[in-house]
């Protein structure tokens, strides 16, 4: 009756609603975080040098070698969804440039096959691999972890001063110091250690054409220019990758948020007490952008597998992650903290996604009323 | 026009693709050789057939009837001969009775449904008004297919203060509704009245999503002209939107009780395309034979909007259509989100396909389940503030009480969890078959 094609050779697809999906699939998720992180990996290379990328390339080789010998034991295809390749990149991002090779080596493969596989893979895992990893080799090979190198901008400073982290200077120097209230950039420079010139060069230009004083050793410290881990240093490019998480809707803001925003605040109110320089006396900014804090809120305190389904479960496990980190970096006896504290708050995931539900529609609210 | 709004929680914002066939006029279809009119078109027990086999039937003959408290009556869309009674299975796979019916066309066997003095319908009494109905077989042309009457019947001790008119078409890829909207702005708000009526609403409420922006106008325009006390809402394009609990929460701002229906909150919400049914039903007394299908999806010719009769085989429309430019990879009855793929191009169109979609490859760009990671993804886009994630696992390990604990009978299958999940794990699906499962219990 009709010239019409109307024919279907190919069976059709017979499925349960919705007939179309969205686009969005995990190993783009983990590959877009890769690619996130990429920025903040080629400062540090550009910063401590060749043998970095040699770290991040065993952390990574390690990793999706590990992936794929599971991956035939199991008899599972995960290999191209990027979680190694990202899993490896972290721990990468978390060793100390000088780092002998056979570390980074275990804590990858400790990370793959006891923290993920053994609990049956990606998302069966109740704790961040990368940093279970890190913090297992950590308090395994001490001297190991803490092989800093100087940043090419302050390589004018004696090795002494600049091997050591900003933050584990500060902690250390601190201990003997008996002078009164000081700034942590005021303490510092009295031990000689120095900024770079571009930091001294941005801060004057600031306090002259706008009247705004930075110090410059935040912004050696935003901008990527100290001794730490190789993939930590650079706030400024952390910050630009969590920009595009962001805007991609792969992490949302409230992790992030209440993680730093909680430590602010606990830093800036408490942070002054372990040196007796009485309340409202921390260092907000010093201690934001040091010690992996930006590489932790956004990037590993926002894994989805371990942090909660929520948003007030979020909001909830932030503050927990910042309260602990305070807690660590002030009152213990090491100098950062992000790892302990967000592995440790990984124990809590469950119970927080047990107790914290969303408000059913329709249900009545704890006054009996349905709105 | 008033301000833009929406519903609080969830929701998801899929591709449109309503460009396909918004502009194309809607085309009315001459009646095909032959029909196959269902018994079951609509939420409830099925229509008893009322004819036999060889028995001669005009169109708007009641030829099934609906004999339970929740059911629709179902007339023959055709002049013509009872073929055939047999049992087949819908797009939507039910497994039903049908009246195959062979049309006649002789000319003395077309029936022209007139008008009726208009001053009549004035005067019919809100009883008389829902006998009409209930004998038009007037359904739910939103997609659920309730049998109106029933819907319209406000129990003793309620009060419907709202009525809720949804214009929204929230589904990508139909238009329908829109184009009739466009069309028959007119009859639409004639339809309206006759339900405002029939209830006895204080406030008439027709919500429209931004995408349709010329039907709120001319809606609007035409409201104002003729002085009706009804107000056009303008709702933010969201998914899913067109469902009553989302729509009652935009535009009334209540939410219906758990479990509950929206005249719990004083509102009855009607779709457009009911308003028009009950129109037709009223001024021509003719009943629920006829429907606007949007035939459309990236692997049919020439997209559009056709009216033809219920029990019109689903080929014919991708006929009318232009065929198939190119093989389809899934059918889908209904809208994307919440429709049903199905395979049988001889199923025929019943009283709620809002629309048949050809998808081909390039529509279904995803890969297959991978493992949850527990993203919450899923959570943040239900609308009826579940955790599909969580609900799915229970149901994975048979735990059908701890799902039902955490609410599964609350999830309506809106597809918003399926649609977002990364590893596009199956929630609905397993939704479907634990909603089941905790019913044997």
């Amino acid at each position: 009756m009709s010239e019409e094609n109307i024919t279907i050779n190919n069976q059709l697809i017979i499925e349960t609603s919705p007939q179309i999906k969205s686009t969005q699939t995990t190993a783009k998720i983990m590959w877009t975080v890769v690619i996130a992180l990429l920025p903040a990996g080629v400062w540090g290379v550009f910063v401590f040098g060749f043998k970095s990328l040699i770290v991040l390339l065993v952390t990574i080789a390690a990793s999706v070698v590990t992936e794929y010998m599971l991956n035939l034991v199991f008899k599972r295809k995960t290999l191209f969804d990027g979680s190694a390749v990202l899993t490896g990149l972290l721990i990468g991002f978390n060793m100390p440039p000088s780092v002998p090779l056979f570390i980074p080596v275990i804590a990858s493969v400790f990370a793959i096959a006891i923290v993920k596989w053994s609990f049956g893979g990606l998302g069966g895992n109740w704790m961040n691999p990368a940093l279970a990893g890190r913090v297992f080799v950590f308090f395994s090979w001490t001297s190991g972890m803490n092989s800093w190198k100087t940043p090419s901008a302050l390589s004018t400073m004696p090795d002494a001063l600049s091997t050591a982290t900003p933050l584990g200077l500060f902690k250390t120097g601190m201990i003997d110091y008996t002078g009164g209230t000081v700034s942590t950039s005021d303490f510092l420079q009295n031990t000689g250690y120095t900024v770079s010139a571009f930091a001294e060069s941005v801060s004057g230009f600031f306090q002259q054409s706008l009247g705004v004083v930075l110090k410059p050793l935040n912004i050696d410290l935003f901008v990527g220019n100290s001794s730490g881990c190789i993939g930590e240093v650079s706030a400024l490019l952390l910050l630009l990758g969590a920009a595009i998480l962001l805007y991609k809707k792969i992490i949302t803001w409230h992790i992030p948020v209440a993680y730093l925003g909680s430590f602010a605040l606990l830093t800036w109110i408490f942070g002054g007490i372990p040196y007796e320089f009485g309340y409202f006396s921390g260092e907000i900014w010093f201690n934001l952008f040091s010690g992996g804090l930006i590489l932790g809120a956004f990037y590993m305190a926002t894994d989805m597998v371990t942090s909660p389904i929520t948003g007030k479960g979020m909001i909830y496990f932030g503050i927990g992650v910042g309260f602990l980190t305070f807690l660590l970096r002030f009152f213990g006896s090491l100098p950062e903290g992000v790892s302990l504290a967000i592995i440790l708050m990984n124990i809590f995931v469950p119970l927080i996604d047990r107790y914290i539900k969303p408000k059913v529609f329709g249900k009545a609210n704890k006054k009996g009323v349905v709105k | 026009m008033l301000k833009i709004r929406s519903f609080k929680k969830g929701g998801i914002h899929p591709h449109g693709r309503k460009s396909l066939s918004e502009t194309v006029q809607i085309l009315g279809l001459p009646k095909p050789a032959t029909v196959i009119i269902p018994m079951s078109q609509h939420l409830g027990a099925p229509a008893i057939v009322c004819v036999s086999k060889g028995d001669v039937v005009t169109a708007g003959q009641k030829i099934g009837s609906g004999e339970s408290f929740i059911s629709a009556d179902i007339h023959s869309s055709v002049c013509g001969t009872v073929k055939d009674i047999k049992s087949i299975v819908l797009a939507n796979g039910i497994e039903t009775n049908a009246v195959i019916i062979e049309t006649d066309d002789l000319p003395e066997n077309q029936i022209e449904f007139t008008d009726i003095d208009i001053e009549l319908i004035n005067n019919f009494t809100q009883q008389e008004l829902l006998k009409i109905i209930k004998d038009s077989g007037i359904v739910g042309m939103g997609g659920a297919a309730f049998p109106a009457h029933v819907k319209f019947n406000i129990p003793k001790g309620k009060k419907a203060k709202y009525l809720v008119i949804n214009g929204v078409e929230c589904e990508p890829y139909l238009t329908a509704d829109h184009r009739l909207m466009l069309e028959h702005t007119d009859e639409i708000l004639k339809g309206v009245s006759l339900i405002s009526k029939i209830i006895n609403a204080e406030q008439v409420i027709i919500g429209i999503e931004a995408n349709k922006m010329n039907a709120a106008l001319k809606i609007e325009k035409l409201i104002a002209e003729k002085g009706l006390p009804f107000i056009v809402q303008p709702l933010k394009v969201r998914y899913p939107q067109g469902d009553e609990k989302q729509l009652l929460k935009a535009t009334i701002g209540k939410e219906v009780p758990s479990g509950g229906l929206p005249i719990e909150i004083g509102a009855v919400v009607s779709n457009v395309g009911t308003a028009f049914a009950i129109f037709e039903a009223v001024t021509k007394k003719k009943p629920l034979i006829e429907r606007v299908v949007t035939v459309t999806g990236d692997a049919v010719k020439n997209p559009g909007n056709f009216r033809t009769v219920v029990g019109t085989p689903i080929k014919i429309l991708i006929e009318a259509a232009g065929g198939f430019k190119e093989e389809p990879v899934k059918m889908v009855a209904g809208g994307p989100m919440m429709g049903f793929a199905f395979f049988d191009l001889e199923a025929p169109v019943t009283k709620g396909t809002s629309g048949i979609l050809a998808l081909t490859k390039d529509n279904l760009d995803y890969t297959s389940e991978t493992a949850c990671i527990s993203c919450g993804k899923c959570v943040m886009v239900c609308p009826m503030g579940l955790q599909p994630t969580r609900l799915y696992k229970f149901i994975e390990n048979s735990k059908f009480s701890d799902a039902m604990a955490l609410n599964l009978m609350d999830c309506k299958e809106c597809g918003c969890c399926s649609f977002s999940c990364p590893a596009k794990i199956p929630l609905v699906h397993g939704f479907k078959y634990g909603k089941k499962m905790a019913r044997k219990k």
